[in-house]
């Protein structure tokens, strides 16, 4: 599709967000993560865009996709917010189908008029277009947490294959996850306690999984189990690296951030990361990291 | 009621396992027609299969180096049974490697089409393996129904894109609505769209190609650019598609506007026809 004629310029004016991305499954990816609510929120300013999912103001995803990442990225005003079928938008991205052709790449333009208008999706694999139109709602509003890189406490950076099972082995029965950052031993350690009795999970700090170990202070925080599973399936699944990183304030409030590969964009660096947010038992002040990737997935958990 | 068949060469046999593969695919249960030269599957258009017909051909002597027949009578030398698709596909299974297949008619207690597939083994004696297929004879009176059916004149003749593209489009478009309009132009176009409240949806397929037109003279004047187009169930266009394992040797599309798509296909020296009707 030729898209730098002065027409398509021109006609661009008229939306108040234009982005291309040579691969969708770059976009798909991060989305599918946080597919565990039928709706989401996006949110765009020129620095990228974000996309929120929320589970009863208790738990909330954030996908954060760079202006960097796109090939062509372009908000025309402050900042573009709609509530969107997140369901219908991943089955539209990947119209195409779910697994990747070999040596296919599928390509995509997203154009937003504005309020009220639907946002529409050009996708465009081997000469064949799919114009998709989905209809807008009204944003909710959703969680804000005001972050800041500083006080961090305990930061433990391991390898998501580690976790990988262990997570999606986790006891249901148990009604909370219980996680443990130590200077001493058991340095990492993931425990549930449920019908058939308590289950540990230790990670000491000299593991092969291990990438970074650092802790300050002891601490254990608990996060409700039913919350946190749904997503940390998918966190886990996109991830290839995780970090675990408490807070001052926060009383357990754990960040994990993952690193995502991009897939086929040549001028990338060649991560993405998530992030997840738990929080323990009293209300959170919390402070996020400032990546230098592109990237970027945080899940917010409350109690 | 006569009928014994041999196939022993292998590019044969795995064709015609192909083709049974197929047929399990588009039809739960359908007729088998043998005649003197031919092999029809048959799906007649009854409101149970949803108004979907199919008629598939095959030239035996194109698979079967021995073929003898005897119909019901000397005038109506063939024969027409119902069987269950599947069964002769899961027959044919064993049949990958085999030296020899046999089908032949026979009474067992109840009627069957019975497979015997000859398979090598490590020590030089051969195994047989045999399935019995129970299947119906179609009485005379009933064939009628069964016969070729008549392709309307379509008003838009195309050829068909890879049908893996439109099968994967197709199935994500299953997910979000149970209608789909299948329009195309005599400019190579053709658009597969669906439209609920909350998302429309339209792929754009182009240069494809027009066969011929049969009849010059009442096209003439019509403009190349003008869709033809049915509103069709998704699900059966998509049982269709995924009845396509290999891409096929020619695919052609007819629509009727809004009467009915029908699909003509040849795998090699096998041809298919699928019809499916407008959703009323």
């Amino acid at each position: 599709m030729p898209l730098l004629t002065q027409q398509i310029q021109d006609e661009d004016d008229q939306y108040s967000l234009v982005a291309s991305l040579d691969n969708v499954r770059n976009l798909s990816t991060i989305l599918k993560a946080i597919h565990f609510r039928e709706h989401a929120t996006c949110f765009a300013t020129k620095n990228g865009i974000k996309v929120t999912v929320e589970n009863a103001k208790c738990v909330q995803a954030n996908a954060f996709i760079q202006a960097g990442i796109f090939q062509e990225f372009k908000v025309q005003e402050e900042s573009v917010t709609f509530r969107i079928n997140l369901t219908v938008l991943l089955d539209c991205l990947s119209i195409f189908g779910s697994s990747p052709m070999p040596g296919t790449l599928t390509a995509l333009r997203m154009c937003y008029q504005g309020y009220g208008y639907p946002l529409m999706l050009f996708l465009e694999e081997g000469g064949v277009v799919t114009v998709c139109k989905i209809n807008t709602q009204e944003p909710e509003e959703t969680l804000d947490f005001d972050f800041c890189s500083t006080n961090v406490i305990n930061k433990i950076i391991l390898q998501s294959e580690g976790l990988r099972e262990a997570f999606s082995e986790l006891d249901m029965t148990s009604e909370v996850l219980q996680i443990t950052m130590s200077p001493d031993k058991p340095y990492f350690r993931l425990s549930t306690f449920g019908n058939a009795g308590s289950s540990h999970l230790d990670y000491p700090k000299d593991s092969d999984l291990m990438e970074a170990f650092h802790c300050n202070q002891t601490q254990v925080n608990r996060y409700k189990i039913s919350l946190l599973k749904p997503s940390t399936k998918a966190l886990v699944l996109s991830c290839k690296g995780l970090t675990f990183s408490s807070r001052l304030e926060c009383s357990g409030t754990i960040s994990a951030h993952c690193s995502l590969d991009l897939l086929g964009s040549s001028n990338l660096p060649s991560s993405a990361s998530q992030s997840a947010r738990i929080t323990g038992n009293e209300p959170p002040h919390l402070a996020p990291y400032h990546f230098l990737n592109n990237l970027c997935l945080s899940l917010v958990y409350l109690l | 009621m006569k009928f014994r068949a041999k196939i022993v060469d292998g590019a044969c046999l795995n064709h015609f396992t192909r083709i049974s593969n197929m047929i399990a695919k588009l039809a739960k249960t359908c007729t088998l027609r043998i005649s003197p030269d031919k092999l029809n599957f048959i799906l007649c258009d009854k409101l149970a299969n949803g108004g979907v017909s199919m008629w598939c051909e095959l030239e035996q002597e194109n698979f079967f180096n021995e073929f003898q027949m005897e119909g019901v009578s000397a005038e109506n030398n063939e024969i027409y049974l119902e069987l269950t698709s599947e069964n002769l596909s899961r027959a044919l299974k064993t049949a990958q490697n085999a030296r020899a297949l046999k089908i032949k008619l026979t009474n067992k207690h109840f009627p069957c089409l019975t497979v015997s597939v000859e398979l090598l083994s490590m020590s030089s004696s051969s195994r047989i393996v045999t399935h019995d297929i129970p299947i119906k004879v179609i009485p005379r009176k009933l064939w009628k129904d069964l016969q070729e059916p008549v392709v309307p004149d379509p008003d838009v003749s195309i050829y068909l894109p890879v049908l893996k593209t439109m099968k994967s489009v197709v199935e994500k478009m299953k997910n979000i609505s149970n209608h789909l309009v299948i329009e195309a132009n005599l400019d190579g176009e053709l658009n597969l769209k669906i439209e609920t409240e909350l998302v429309c949806v339209t792929t754009h397929f182009k240069d494809l190609g027009n066969p011929p037109l049969a009849s010059e003279s009442t096209h003439e004047d019509r403009n190349v650019e003008h869709m033809a187009e049915v509103h069709i169930d998704i699900r059966k266009l998509l049982q269709f598609l995924a009845g396509q394992q290999v891409n096929p040797t020619k695919a052609l599309c007819n629509i009727v506007n809004n009467k009915m798509v029908h699909f003509d296909l040849l795998h090699e020296d096998v041809s298919l026809q699928y019809f499916i009707p407008a959703l009323s």
